[in-house]
Formats: structure tokens, sequence, C-alpha cells
């Protein structure tokens, strides 16, 4: 389980700093979307990996932290989840506002030429 | 009282977040009501800030210790907000700044666009709340309130360079947020806190096999903050972004990359301090490098830059790479002196950006960038939009503010500039115990030469666009100036003026400020016992 994790978020990663280092910015948010999974599949994985162990106490069920899985990095991710959607939304607005003025969609607003 | 006293430290968050909010459905045509709200909540907090300043610089009458322990749970568990003399300063300079930026946006820059007033207050509401958060993800939360709310101020006023530009700057922060979370938790999984205060009591009794993932972690972490703070090669987003903003943003943006170098000088100082055991002084070596590396790029911009927006921006990265190298130089005197010029340099540039629209107002149009960008959307026909009355002798008062400016960002006596440039060699040269001469290292001196050979370099090109601009200017139109646009540049000046009369009081207390951190278990200690309310 930790190696196919670990192996997802970095063809993630790698997919996503590609993506972010093209020159049409469809492609930089696409690889900017991609960051933000692996990153948050990272911080999940940084409350260890447990299978069939809650992160909320059960009722009654007081003590034996073995049982439990860290709650934390659970919460972590669902911020960093709403906090990452949000820019992304963002950036797809300022992005389709670069196309409106500049009529191309590369990053520098021109594009290069290939003579 | 005590209780009521108690609440005054969340208030820096919370009033302008709900003056943002309550803010946003108010019609566009009420603007001038709008930005009255605004500035009135800024003053509210400009004035929270300074009590809150004086209760820090007596660190006995903080209430509850200076810890607001929100939701009443204790520091490890619940998040917790900290107020000591280092924060209380930036939240003054904050609320100073922004007093300044918003004052001039009602003269006419807040009609370029929807909900700049709102916007401005989350800016502040993050800014603040990343000062005073005592939790590294609730650093988080309030960095990307304070970013969202740069990205919305960036764009004010449209048009292509700004889009551009705020483009490059919203990616960068992006990809710099992801490298932010990845650090912080890196740092979480293997030492099970996010609470700075407890990280600094964990690290000091880390496990060995362990300590390469924490450094690794505030590794990354650093990454996030260095590109903000603008070092040397994460900083080439930086002079267009400041340049293409409108310039109460751009003066109100001066502070954002000292909210990088906030962070850095707290986490480093408290994490890996002198009680770190085998990490302290982590990654210093990088500090000092990359803050020389900055001064060298800043300065050799400064001195190519042929437009009044870049020069100013250039000048944000020549600030920023001296307090880096200053803080990894890591002398104890040093530090004071540091503090001493983030805050006089941070006056000092935000008044430039202020200025500078000002001076160009009178120039050709299409002369340089800034007036292209104001063709391109050109609502700026409306004369009656413009509110205050023009100042008589427009020009001498432009030019002795410019003349100042170039005197506080050269370092020339008799001003603050000089007064805290001073204040950092003598930090330098003044190790107790020692013989100067051989307790020196070749990159003391580097950092010696580089200082100096700026402020150089700062003169020189304020030199040469203050003659271009004011005695061989072509034109000779004179620009209309008013009132309510020129007081808040004369306010921040007047601020380094006072700031250098009274440097023997502001010294002491940036002394304290730098004894307080050099001695983070002290800090760590006092959050970790703060007692729940009600069990005092």
């Amino acid at each position: 389980m930790e190696l196919i994790l670990s192996a997802g978020i970095g063809a993630l990663t790698a997919s996503g700093v590609y993506l972010l280092l093209r020159p049409r910015t469809y492609q930089v948010i696409i690889g900017l979307s991609l960051l933000s999974y692996a990153v948050n599949l990272f911080i999940f994985g940084m409350g260890r990996l447990r299978v069939n162990a809650p992160p909320v106490l059960d009722p009654g069920g007081v003590g034996d932290l073995a049982r439990y899985t860290d709650p934390v990095p659970q919460a972590l991710v669902l911020t960093a989840i709403v906090i990452g959607f949000a820019m992304t939304a963002l950036f797809l607005v300022v992005l389709l506002a670069s196309r409106g003025f500049t009529g191309t969609d590369h990053v520098d607003g021109r594009e290069q030429r290939h003579d | 009282m005590t209780d009521w006293l108690q609440h005054l430290l969340i208030l820096p968050i919370l009033l302008p977040l709900a003056v943002g909010a309550a803010l946003i459905p108010v019609d566009e045509r009420n603007r001038m009501l709008k930005g009255l709200f605004g500035f009135a909540s800024t003053l509210a907090v400009f004035v929270i800030a300074v009590i809150l300043m004086r209760m820090a610089a007596n660190t006995g009458s903080l209430p509850a210790r200076g810890i607001y322990q929100l939701g009443n749970w204790p520091a490890p568990f619940g998040i917790v907000l900290v107020l000591d003399r280092l924060s209380a300063l930036m939240l003054c300079l904050t609320a100073g700044l922004a007093l300044a930026a918003q004052a001039y946006s009602m003269a006419r820059w807040h009609t370029a666009g929807h909900h700049f007033h709102s916007l401005f207050q989350f800016l502040i509401a993050g800014l603040n709340g990343a000062f005073l958060t005592g939790d590294l993800f609730n650093l988080f939360v309030f960095f990307e309130m304070m970013l969202a709310a740069s990205y919305g101020l960036l764009l004010h006023g449209s048009g292509p360079v700004r889009v551009k530009a705020g483009l490059h700057y919203i990616a960068i922060n992006l990809a710099a947020s992801s490298l932010f979370l990845i650090g912080v938790s890196l740092i979480y999984g293997v030492t099970g806190t996010l609470n700075m205060a407890d990280l600094a009591a964990k690290l000091a009794t880390l496990a060995p096999e362990n300590r390469q993932l924490v450094e690794t972690g505030a590794a990354i972490l650093g990454i996030a903050f260095l590109v903000k703070a603008g070092m040397w090669p994460l900083s080439f987003w930086l002079p267009p972004a400041y340049a293409a903003a409108t310039p109460p943003v751009a003066a109100v943006f001066a502070i954002l990359t000292k909210v990088g170098i906030y962070v850095i000088i707290r986490l480093h100082f408290l994490i890996f301090g002198a009680a770190a055991g085998a990490s302290a002084g982590f990654g210093q070596g990088w500090l000092v490098a990359g803050g020389m590396l900055t001064i060298a790029f800043g300065a050799i911009g400064v001195l190519a830059s042929q437009a009044m927006g870049r020069l100013a921006g250039y000048s944000v990265l020549v600030s920023s790479g001296t307090l880096l190298s200053a803080i990894g130089l890591g002398h104890g005197g040093m530090l004071a002196g540091a503090l001493f010029y983030l805050v006089s340099s941070t006056l000092t540039i935000s008044a430039f950006f202020l200025l500078i629209e000002l001076v160009e107002r009178g120039r050709d149009a299409g002369a340089d960038v800034l007036a292209v960008t104001m063709e391109a959307y050109g609502d700026f026909d409306e004369e009656e939009e413009e509110v205050g009355v023009a100042i008589p002798g427009t020009m001498a008062v432009l030019g002795l503010c410019f003349c100042l400016c170039a005197v506080l960002l050269s370092g020339l006596p008799p001003l603050s500039g000089f007064v805290a440039k001073f204040a950092i060699l003598r930090g330098l040269f003044d190790m107790p115990g020692t013989d100067m001469a051989t307790a020196m290292s070749a990159t003391d001196w580097t950092y010696v030469v580089l200082l100096i050979l700026s402020g150089l370099a700062a003169m020189i090109a304020m030199n040469r666009i203050g003659i271009r601009t004011f005695w061989a200017s072509i034109e000779g139109t004179v620009p209309r100036v008013f009132v309510i646009e020129i007081t808040p540049v004369v306010v921040l000046l007047a601020a380094c003026i006072f700031l250098s009369l009274q440097a023997g009081p502001a010294m002491r207390y940036m002394q304290a400020t730098a004894d307080d951190l050099l001695n983070p278990l002290f800090q760590s200690e006092r959050v970790l016992s703060a007692p729940r309310t009600g069990e005092q």
C-alpha cells in the first residue's frame, strides 16, 4: 500500500511539475491541479496509512489509541483541498482574462516566433 | 476588565474581516462611504496595534501573557495566537502602511475596479493573522487569505500588463503554497505537532534518525517563504508585479515581502536557535549566500531600471537581501539593527511607491509602462471623481519628498536609513570578547562591502532619475496633486524622520525584541504553560 501511494504521489508530482513548466496557460492550471492532488495525498500519508482505523472515537470507546488513526492530517487535508480549489478557480478567471486581453493562451501573452 | 483586554488580541484579525465582508454588498457607487468605513476599520486596527505594542514592550502588563487560546484549548492541542514584541511591531507597521495606502486610494485609484476596499480589509486581516498565529497550519491559512486578497488587489485596475503580471504572480505563489504544505506536513509527520512553541521544545530532543526529515521539511517550508521574500533566484516575478500594481496596492505590497522575512526570523530562531541541539543554525549558510546574491541582483537591477516603478521593485529586493543575510550571519547584535532596517526600509519603499505615480503623472502619457496601462483602460478622464484640493508648489513638494526617499533608500545620514545600516554594521563589528580584525570572516567583509555598494547604487539611480524628472524635464507640465494624495507620502516620510529622531528608544525596543528572539525557549515555555481561562 505504501508503495502504491508513494508511486502515485510521485507520478502526480512529476506530471504536475512538467505541465507547470509548459508555455500554455491551460497546461499550467492542470499542472497546478495535479500538484495540489499530490500534495493532498502527501499530507494524508503523513498521518500514517492505517486500514480499518477510524479517525474519530467510537461512542464509549475511549482509550486504546492503537485502534484509531491520526485525525489531524485528515483535517488539514480538508482545509488544503478547499483552499486549493478556490485558488484554482481564481487562477482560471485570470487565465480567461489574459486570453481575452492578448488573444493567445501563451503565458507571456504573446506567441514565440519559430523562424 | 482583564477579560475584555484579553480579547483585544484577536480584534486585528476579526475587525477587518467583518468590515471587509460587510462592505461587499454595498453598491460600488457609494465608494467614498465604503472607503471611509474601511479607513475607520484600519484606524481602529492601528490604535489596537499601538496599544498591543505598548503592552508587549512591558511584558508584565500583557493579559494572560499575550497568549490567546482559541476555543479555550491549551497550547499544544488548540490553536493559539501569540503576541510578542516582534508581532506587535509588525502589526503596527502593517496598519500604518495600510492607513497611508487607503487614504491615497480614495483620491481616485479605488475607482479603477470593484471591491477594492473589501479586498484591502481581507489583506489586512490575513497579514495580521500571519503575524499573530503561533501555529504552522494556521499560518498557512492566513497566508492563503493574504495571498488571495493580494491576487485581487494586484489585478485591481485590470489591463493587459497587470493581468500578465498577475498570471505569473498567482502561478508562482500557488506552486510556493504547495511547497508550504509539503513542508508543514513533513514536519508534522515526524514531530506530531504543528504548534511552533511545542515544535521548538520537541526538536531539542529529537531522535537522530528523524532529524534529517525535519530539516528537509524545514528547508522546503523555507523555500516557500523565500519565494515570498524575493530571494534570488526565486525573485524574478517581483519587480514586474510590483511595477504593474496600482500605487496604493504596491505601497502595501511592500510589507508582503516582509511577511516572508518575518516568518523566517520567527522560525529560524524558534526552531533552529541555540537550543536546537544538532540542528542549531540550520540553513544559515544558504540565507547568507542567497541574501548576498539578492543584494547584488537588486543593486544591479536598481542601476539598470529606466522606470521608477521597476527601481522601487528592485529596492524591495535589496531590502530583502540585506535582511536575509543579516539573519543568516547570526550575530546577536545585528538582529536589532536588522529589525530597525526592516521598519525603516518598508516605510521608505512604501512612500516611494506612492510618490512615483504623483511624479510621473505630469509626464507625457505613453512615456512608460504605467502610463500605457492607464491609457488602456482609460477611465481617468472623469475629473469630478477626484476629491480634494490641488496643492500649491507641487514640484517643490514632490521634489523634496523625492530627495527624502533618495536619502532614505541609499542610507545617507542623517535619516533612519543610515541609522539602520549603521546599527547592522555596528552589530557585525562589535562582537563582545573578541578582537575585531580576527573575528571577522571573509563572508562578513563581503556583506559589509555589498551593503555599502547597494546604498551607492541606489544613490546613483535616484540621482539619475531625479535629475531627469525634476531638472531636465522637457514637457514642463506640472502634475495636479491633491492634498489627500501627498499627505500619506508626507506622513510615511515623517514616520521615517521620527524614527531617526527617536532612534534611541526605537533601538532599545528592537534590542529587547532581538533578545526575546535569541532566547526561544523562554517564549516556548510561555506559550505551553499558559493556563486556560478560568483556571488561573
